[in-house]
């Protein structure tokens, strides 16, 4: 694929990442301000809260959408670094297969735990 | 093109990652803008397993979250909260920067030059103050309003 097409996937993930990370500290992180204008309820990490949000299925959908984009974000960002160090072909290779190898892995795994606990009815509250 | 490539050579390595040389802020803030990535990323591939405990469940995700309420991981979680503040914001500053926005238009090179990199500096002032907003508000959560 060339340069910079992976460079405008790169923009475009980032983007993404603005927006659901943005979400996702504000529920996380920001829960206290939130409480304050009675948007939150409760502590977000709370097993009840965590289990009810993962098991809805705009956080599934967006969980997993983040999770791409963040992959592939940050290891093509990596890629540009290790890049920048004028390294030679043969490694340029193997850096290409490392992380797109563990960045499709990681992909999969979370992916699957996203899965997982959305289908988790035991839990439902 | 091939041929020249090979024989490059980074000679200034990883201060040629970290140094601002003779060039401004923006060069630092491009260090920065690398070191918050990689932190970020270091972060995200460990969030990604310690999220997927709760596979086994909610009883396991409690007893994972029990085992990071420390002050010192707390401390951790603000730093990545900043990470992601300076991160997101900067990125914003060079997406926008990167489709030609906030770079005045092209004209010609006439003394006093005023490069596209000085045209952008009111830009990235206004883009550091809202990423210091941004880590005054998470501080007063994380620290003032904690529950």
């Amino acid at each position: 694929m060339r340069e910079s097409t992976l460079w405008f996937w790169h923009l475009l993930a980032g983007a993404v990442i603005l927006i659901l990370l943005a979400l996702h500290m504000t529920i996380m992180h920001l829960d206290d301000l939130m409480g304050l204008l009675g948007l939150s309820h409760g502590d977000p990490i709370d097993q009840k809260i965590v289990f009810a949000r993962s098991q809805q299925v705009f956080f599934m959908i967006t969980y997993i959408l983040l999770l791409g984009a963040a992959l592939y974000h940050g290891l093509y960002g990596l890629r540009t670094i290790l890049f920048e160090l004028t390294l030679s072909r043969t490694l340029e290779r193997t850096v290409n297969i490392i992380l797109t190898v563990s960045g499709l892995a990681l992909f999969v795994y979370g992916a699957y735990a996203a899965a997982v606990i959305y289908l988790m009815k035991e839990v439902q509250p | 093109m091939e041929k020249n490539k090979q024989h490059l050579k980074n000679k200034l390595g990883l201060l040629g990652w970290l140094g601002g040389g003779r060039y401004g802020m923006e060069r630092y803030a491009y260090a920065l803008h690398r070191l918050t990535g990689l932190g970020l990323l270091t972060y995200f591939i460990l969030h990604i397993f310690v999220t997927g405990t709760r596979i086994a469940g909610p009883q396991a995700w409690q007893q994972t979250m029990q085992s990071f309420s420390t002050p010192w991981f707390k401390f951790g979680e603000f730093l990545i909260f900043v990470c992601f503040a300076y991160h997101g914001l900067n990125g914003l500053r060079l997406g926008i920067t990167e489709l030609g926005l906030m770079l005045g238009k092209p004209a010609r090179p006439i003394y006093p030059y005023r490069s596209s990199v000085l045209r952008q500096r009111p830009f990235f002032v206004v883009v550091m103050i809202l990423v210091a907003a941004m880590i005054v508000i998470g501080g007063t959560d994380f620290y003032l309003l904690n529950r």
